[in-house]
């Protein structure tokens, strides 16, 4: 028996372009003039076809769903594998109507290199435009053009050559190089494995001799270093982080820096199960390794190498393409995935619209991005966000949006804005965080629920701490360690030498939320009452529990100034008023309400119970699900 | 790195996803050599472990050799293993070709309706079930995390988007996702796999007095074909060179045209 020799990688191409053009057509030629179709597949398609009246359709290799073959036309993307001498092949089929755009992208994301359709009869079309437009977005750089249908223009030359000048035009706007432009007819076969008598005019050679002609994409392994974490593993005493090396490589003995936060340690081992044992993992590996020094890193993390800094910011600034039935829209939140981070954000800035398929720019300063359109884009985040310069590291440069569950949207990260950010506000990469023996599983499995932060937040006689430490008993009662920082307790002890002052006001809350935390840390369910007026005293907070990997939820005690001053329990307001005190929130220092909180209580006409009520369903339900 | 590297990073990258964001996580384990590769590459995934149950759903019709082979498998290698069945429909003998019923019917029966019943019961909300896009038309569509909805259904019409390695783990209250590690491998690249792993895989794919298994179900539904192929290797030899595709032995897949893509669409692997 001769040595095996295992197959070859294939080469994923994607077929795109307008609707009806001959993209379907083209696979079915494709596949049957290389001898790739196995036995039977043209007699069965050819029965397919009679069924329905129709003569015989080379589409219905691809369109196998039984409406695409009812309406001829491809709904959703489809994969087929062939070969020519050179090497083998996957076929992405992609549906070329505006409506499934979605399919297009997911079929054409992961290709290497695409076959862009133009028939000849009708020109330059619409998603002719469309799709070289978002080819570019993806990242294909190896784009061939074939014009087809060349048979019902008699072959002639003069269509071909105006097409060509016309779409190599644009795509010059977009920086894409086709490396060939084919006159060919996908039904007769000419041109596509083999040259015709009618197309000699054409010195380009054969489709498939463009196919040979791409290059197979080379793994990423001379950038610099980027290892998201995927998940961390203790199936025993060791901690192994999962990951895959999007680019670089990284070594046993090699010193990490964990992005955010730029903590570091050293590569102790190399994990793979029934594999020869390495010392280096390359880009493209799925791999587990463990650390010399026990530091905190968690899924979303990125390892890279000391002398290559990442972007880490609040702020995204993107190109993007939206595929999402509702537009994407400045005031609403999304959760953007980028690398194995997940981040909710808001869109803070639209800098421009693109029409994908003109490439003009909409007038005025649109509102909102619809479907099918491209952007530039500013979204901010609550955590901190690792990414890179999408033209230097994919991977890392690129994300998705998601809307009501669905990736709705594609955004590339655009690297020159962060050149201030990055140098500020880094914490010193000297300190280490010295990681618990105790794992957040035992901790949970002791109490039965994992801990979190319920931040209370309203004005001065609201009913914060009357609400809260009902709460606490309520939680006590059902088996949940729940325990409660209030803001004037604090002051006796913690906070002392605090004052009012807006500075004082955010030291105050910083202390109670780093304290919040370490409670949350160790199991407890804490509820915080602090007037908290401001924003983005509160947002920093919450900052501080996300760092550390805890929920939190703010409540919001919406009871008027009106009701508050009435009821008076302390004679503060009193005292306000009278000038005794100052800096007194809602007389003589502002009260921000949260914008979207996430729970607020209409505290003047709702009972005490159903106020606790409403907090303790948030709660139960969030400290008792996978985090 | 090579192409069965690459195919099995790609496989324990989407094994690795799921297992993060999904808390209650089963695996299919129809005892073919598909989801034997997706078991060993469970393991590769989780260095050495298969941390979540293997499902296995016994129409009873299964050939008697799958059955033991199952069990040594699961004892060897340590598994949780589940097993789903329709018991009402065997007993009343709601079966082909005993029965009154079609193939399709059986089908759904004994083998979407058991798992519906298993997934339901357990309360599973990710599934990872090895099917290939090779395999038929509808498969060739599949996403690789592909969501079930309230009954069980496949929208194939209206399938999110999938890109940049970013799959859809959201899901809502009494759905399911099907987690589909195995999308991009190909028939050929499988025993090429379970080659160079040495993964073991039941004795009826190997040629007996002229005769091998392609494709494993149940035994009134699944035919052999003529082959010498009796070693992992001649099975290699024999694929490089046939034009005849895979499940041509299944019969269910050629009741009529649209009958597979009616049982798919209503949750069948
Ligand atoms: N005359 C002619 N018709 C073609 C050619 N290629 C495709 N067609 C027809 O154009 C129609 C649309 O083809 P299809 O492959 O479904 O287009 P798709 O939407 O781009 O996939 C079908 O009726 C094909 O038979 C060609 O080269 N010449
Ligand atoms: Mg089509």
């Amino acid at each position: 028996m001769p040595e095996l020799l295992q197959t070859e990688a294939p080469l994923r191409i994607v077929i795109v372009g307008h609707v009806d053009h001959g993209k379907s057509t083209f696979v079915g030629r494709l596949l049957n003039d290389t001898h790739s179709l196995p036995e039977g597949k043209v007699e069965a398609i050819a029965a397919s076809c009679k069924r329905r009246g129709v003569d015989f359709e080379w589409a219905f290799l691809m369109d196998a769903l039984q409406s695409e073959r009812d309406q001829n036309i491809t709904i959703d993307t489809s994969q087929i594998w062939f070969r020519t001498p050179r090497r083998p092949y996957v076929i992405i089929d992609a549906p070329g109507h505006k409506e499934f755009l979605k399919n297009m992208v997911t079929g054409a994301a992961s290709a290497d290199a695409a076959l862009l359709l133009i028939a000849a009869n009708e020109g330059v079309q619409e998603q002719s435009r469309r799709h070289g437009t978002l080819l570019s977005l993806l990242g294909i750089r190896q784009v061939a053009v074939l014009v087809n249908k060349m048979d019902l223009v008699g072959f002639d030359q003069k269509v071909f050559d105006s097409i060509e000048k016309e779409y190599r035009a644009f795509l010059e706007r977009l920086k894409v190089r086709p490396l060939a432009f084919i006159p060919m007819s996908a039904r007769q076969g000419s041109n596509v494995a083999a040259p015709s008598p009618e197309l000699a005019w054409h010195r380009g050679g054969t489709v498939v001799e463009a196919l040979d002609g791409f290059q197979a994409p080379a793994a990423p392994t001379e950038l610099a270093l980027r290892f998201p974490v995927q998940d961390v593993y203790r199936f025993d005493h060791r901690r192994i982080l999962a990951g895959r090396v999007e680019s670089g490589s990284l070594k046993v003995g090699d010193t990490l820096v964990f992005h955010p936060g730029g903590k570091s340690s050293r590569v102790a081992s190399i994990e793979r199960w029934a594999a020869p044992p390495a010392q280096e993992a390359r880009a493209g590996e799925s791999v587990g390794i463990t650390l010399a020094e026990q530091i905190f890193v968690e899924r979303g993390h990125v390892a890279a190498h000391a002398g290559d800094p990442m972007i880490s910011s609040h702020q995204v600034h993107a190109r993007l393409f939206w595929l999402g039935k509702k537009p994407l829209e400045p005031g609403r939140r999304y959760k953007l995935k980028l690398a194995t981070q997940e981040a909710e954000v808001e869109l803070k800035e639209i800098r421009g619209v693109l029409d994908s398929s003109t490439l003009e720019t909409l007038p005025g300063r649109p509102a909102k991005v619809e479907r099918n359109e491209v952007a530039e884009l500013v979204f901010s985040s609550r955590r901190t966000l690792v990414m890179d310069n999408y033209d230097l590291h994919e991977a890392t440069g690129r994300f998705v949006l998601v809307d009501g569950g669905q990736a709705c949207g594609g955004g590339i990260v655009f690297g020159e804005a962060y050149l201030d950010e990055e140098k500020a506000g880094s914490t010193p990469t000297e300190i280490y965080f010295s990681e618990s023996a105790v794992t957040e599983a035992e901790r949970r499995a002791l109490k039965g629920h994992k801990g979190c932060v319920v931040w209370f937040t309203g004005l001065s006689g609201s009913g914060k701490s009357t609400i809260a430490k009902a709460l606490e008993r309520e939680l006590i009662q059902r088996g949940v360690h729940a325990t409660l920082l209030d803001g004037d307790n604090l002051r006796f002890g913690l906070n002392r030498d605090l004052g009012f002052s807006a500075q004082d006001r955010r030291e105050n809350i910083r202390r109670t939320a780093e304290v919040a935390r370490l409670f949350a840390d160790s199991g407890a369910v804490v509820l915080t009452a602090l007037i908290s007026p401001f924003r983005e005293d509160r947002a920093a907070a919450r900052q501080v529990a996300m760092d550390g990997g805890r929920e939190f939820l703010e409540v919001f005690v919406d009871t008027p100034l009106e009701t508050c001053e009435k009821r008076d329990p302390k004679q503060l307001y009193a005292k306000a008023r009278r000038g005794e005190i100052t800096e007194f929130t809602g007389i003589s220092s502002p009260y921000e309400p949260p914008e979207r909180p996430d729970l607020a209580l209409r505290a003047e006409s709702q009972t005490l119970q159903d106020c606790v009520t409403a907090v303790m369903d948030l709660v139960l339900a969030r400290i008792r699900t996978k985090g | 790195m090579d192409n069965l590297d690459k195919l099995e990073n790609q496989s324990i990258f989407i094994l690795r996803e799921a297992f993060a964001k999904f808390e209650n996580l089963a695996m299919l384990w129809s005892i073919g050599k598909d989801s034997s590769v997706l078991l060993w590459l469970a393991r590769k995934a989780f260095l050495g472990h298969v941390p979540f149950p293997v499902v296995h759903i016994d129409t009873s019709y299964k050939i008697p050799e799958m059955i033991e082979f199952r069990d040594r498998m699961a004892r060897e290698w340590n598994l949780n293993l589940v097993v789903g069945q329709n018991r009402g429909a065997l007993e009343k003998g709601e079966t082909f070709p005993l029965g009154r019923k079609t193939r399709v019917e059986c089908c759904t029966l004994l083998k979407k309706d058991a798992l519906q019943a298993t997934l339901e019961a357990k309360g599973y909300t990710g599934v990872f079930v090895g099917i290939r896009r090779d395999e038929e038309g509808t498969r060739a569509k599949e996403r690789y995390f592909s969501p079930r909805d309230k009954n069980f259904e496949w929208d194939f019409k209206d399938q999110p988007p999938e890109f940049w390695d970013q799959f859809t783990t959201d899901f809502e209250k009494g759905t399911h996702i099907r987690i589909h590690p195995l999308l991009h491998w190909t028939e050929l690249n499988i025993w090429e796999y379970i080659h160079r792993e040495k993964i073991p895989v039941v004795d009826l794919y190997f040629s007996r007095e002229g005769r091998r298994y392609r494709s494993l179900g149940c035994a009134p539904c699944t035919g052999s074909i003529e082959s010498a192929a009796s070693s992992v290797p001649e099975i290699i030899e024999e694929l490089r060179a046939t034009r005849v595709s895979e499940r041509s032995t299944r019969a269910q897949d050629a009741e009529s045209e649209g009958a597979f893509e009616q049982l798919r669409a209503q949750g069948y692997m």
